[in-house]
């Protein structure tokens, strides 16, 4: 139900500044990056490796301190193309993000696919499949996030 | 707090639209025309201002609207020297509770035109019970702050 | 499990862009409304509670303090609760347990939310941890897309089936708001303007997702006593379930979706209902994306993994089909976020108490209310009926 706007409309914009502490796991984790290397942690427990590193494994609840370089390939387990935009999008459309499920890794690691022309639909249609294998691309210059990675393409 | 670990520089920016509805429009009008409006509960016999659409004490629609003095007196006040990212305006700032005359609520604003370099300076000018006076801003837009602060009376 | 509890009555708002009102105002529309469609006087009332998304979404915090005059709420006590899109459930959920406890005969329950005032995907994203996530979700639509994509190459169906079903339940529920005066987007769609309609995030288009609205939603929830004081016909709470995910998106998997299928069992166990689709006359499940609303069909046993789709489109879940789904409309209508979950309660209610008007399944005596949170995080289902 569309009413007309009568009434007056104050715009406004809340600006709210944030500095997040990572903590020593994060903070292990992108300094891995920044070398081009991405760490997994293995539960005791279960055995199973999560990536990125975590500090405890959530299904066990023990602290999971055997830290492990994964492999920067694997296969996609579900992706969407985005291509819209919000206010203060951090990564701007066209992208696709990706769930990846890296190589003897049991979780799966949320990034972005690439290194083709995403506006054309029918080319990403055609290029990007479920199960397909992606391979992890670096920037040149990195600064410890988790864009250091540019984006995962396929191999 | 000792920061051994890395942290990361996150600023969040929303736009928002506030619908002002019926109430408020007529109210930021009037501001627009250097006036104050308040409402009047016909039960409670009590004015209200800002302007309010119905009386929080019975909760009866208030449809009877009047123009407020202008003037009247300091019931509490507030002295900042803080920033805080997003301020609107820069401190030092003195924020007050003023009880116009004839209104049964107190309006929360500005003190103005008086010597802001302590709270010791402030004590000097304003008390609880000192007659203020909006002093309003050439240019008005339809805001609280067209009303640029009270002042007191001299 | 507590004491029996009734829902005594409900009221929504005209839902839609309501800039014609302040957000305070907007809540006072709900709760004046279920106080005169209820005859209850808000001095009865025991205990209040209040639920929004997070208040980046409007840009005040502690939403339920800025209500606290037209929620009637001064001098009680007041909880507020927000689990994201879920938190309508979850208003229902506190309201259900403060009667079943025992410690309150009357309480007053109120979702809202004015998303026109803000920016729901921004806000939606704040949901998600800044460090690695946040790059990567692009809001609601991006996480649901991922989901359907992940669900039907898993079980199998190909995709021009899965699109076929979306179509078709696109098509029916934006015809079925006609017939719900509150609802927000009523239209007559082709499937062509659907199938073609703008991608927002592939698979997702346009006539797959729901709108931004503005609306509140109130509701009564009372004991049995006070019930029967009042005579009126109500809607027992038969069954709650409710169940949460772990935290990072993509540590569990969303296609055969555990927390959904948990919180829908518990509920039926609660309720003693055996065969889901033949036990129960209407469900009002949360359906903000089609595709979705294919995947609840499956997990809460409405169907088989694998036939959501093919009895879609053969119309068992239509108006006049064997379980009738979101015959309001549903939330691909109608979303204001913080009362949409409540919304979903309040069909449900009037279902059971033949009161839905142009849109009352006929007859209908148990119905499946359902919300869902997060970033496909929490699931909530609860079961109504006629009969205590």
């Amino acid at each position: 139900m569309e009413k007309k706007h009568e009434y007056l409309i104050l715009e406004d914009e809340v600006a709210i500044p944030y500095e997040n502490a990572y903590g020593p796991t994060w903070t292990r984790f992108f300094e891995g990056m920044k070398e081009e290397k991405i760490y997994g942690t293995r539960c005791s427990k279960c055995n199973r490796v999560l990536v990125p590193a975590r500090s405890f494994c959530p299904r066990c609840f023990v602290e999971t301190d055997n830290w492990l370089e994964v492999s920067q390939e694997g296969a996609i387990v579900s992706w969407a193309l985005t291509d819209y935009e919000y206010f203060g999008m951090p990564t701007k459309p066209p992208f696709i993000g990706a769930l990846i499920k890296l190589d003897n890794t049991d979780t799966s690691f949320l990034h972005l696919i690439g290194g083709f022309d995403l506006r054309d639909f029918d080319t990403v249609r055609k290029t990007v499949k479920n199960g397909m294998k992606v391979k992890a691309v670096w920037k040149e210059e990195k600064t410890g996030h988790i864009m250091d990675i540019r984006y995962f393409e396929p191999v | 707090m000792k920061k051994d670990y890395n942290t990361i520089d996150n600023v969040i920016r929303l736009p928002h639209k506030y619908a002002a509805g019926p109430t408020f429009t007529k109210f930021y009008n009037g501001l627009k025309e250097a006036k104050i409006y308040g409402t009047s509960c016909p039960a409670c016999k009590k004015v209200f201002v800002p302007a309010r659409s119905f009386c929080p004490g019975c909760l009866t629609n208030l449809e009877e609207w009047i123009e407020v003095a202008q003037e009247g007196e300091v019931v509490s006040w507030a002295y900042s020297n803080k920033e805080f990212f997003g301020m609107p305006g820069k401190p030092p700032v003195v924020i007050a509770l003023i009880r116009l005359d004839g209104t049964d609520c107190e309006l929360l604003h500005l003190i103005g035109g008086i010597d802001m370099d302590s709270p010791d300076t402030v004590k000097e000018s304003i008390k609880r019970g000192t007659r203020v006076r909006a002093a309003w801003n050439d240019e008005r837009r339809g805001h609280m702050l067209d009303i640029k602060c009270f002042e007191p009376v001299a | 499990m507590g004491r029996p509890v009734a829902i005594i009555g409900s009221a929504q708002t005209n839902h839609g862009r309501r800039f014609d009102v302040t957000y305070p105002e907007l809540v006072k529309e709900a709760v004046d409304a279920v106080f005169e469609n209820t005859g209850i006087s808000p001095d009865d009332i025991e205990g209040v509670v209040s639920g929004t998304m997070p208040s980046m979404m409007e840009g005040v915090a502690l939403t339920h303090f800025y209500f606290a005059d037209v929620l009637r709420s001064v001098g009680k006590p007041i909880l507020k609760t927000e689990t994201c899109g879920s938190t309508g459930i979850s208003l229902a959920f506190t309201g259900y347990y403060w009667i079943a406890s025992g410690m309150a005969d009357l309480v007053l329950v109120v979702g809202s939310e004015k998303m026109n005032e803000g920016d729901s995907q921004a806000t939606m994203t704040t949901v998600v941890d800044p460090f690695y996530q946040r790059y990567f979700i692009s809001g609601a639509p991006g996480v649901f897309s991922m989901q359907c994509q992940e669900w039907s190459v898993k079980i199998g169906i190909p995709e021009e089936k899965v699109r076929a079903a979306a179509t078709r339940l696109s098509i029916d529920h934006h015809n079925d708001a006609f017939d719900n005066p509150h609802a927000h987007i009523k239209k007559r769609l082709t499937e062509e303007e659907v199938n073609t309609a703008r991608i927002i995030t592939y698979p997702v288009r346009l006539w797959d997702v729901c709108p931004n609205s503005d609306g509140a939603c109130a509701m009564i929830f009372a004991s049995e006593k006070m019930a029967q004081k009042l005579g009126k016909k109500v809607a027992w709470v038969k069954g709650v379930g409710y169940s949460g995910e772990e935290y990072w998106f993509g540590d569990s998997e969303k296609a055969i979706w555990q927390c959904a299928i948990d919180a829908s069992r518990q509920a039926y166990d609660m309720a003693g209902i055996k065969n889901p689709r033949k036990d129960l006359d209407v469900a009002e499940v949360y359906n903000p994306f089609t595709f979705q609303e294919l995947l609840y069909y499956e997990c809460f046993g409405f169907c088989n993994f694998g036939e959501a789709c093919d009895l879609t489109l053969k119309g068992t879940f239509s108006r006049e089909g064997e379980l009738p789904c979101d015959p309001s409309g549903g939330t691909l209508c109608t979303n204001p976020i913080g009362a949409t979950g409540l919304n979903r309660v309040a069909e449900a209610a009037l279902q059971v108490t033949g009161q839905a008007g142009a849109h009352q399944i006929p007859g209908a005596k148990l119905s499946l209310a359902h919300a869902m949170g997060g970033v496909d995080q929490f699931n909530g289902v609860m079961i109504l009926g006629s009969d205590k």
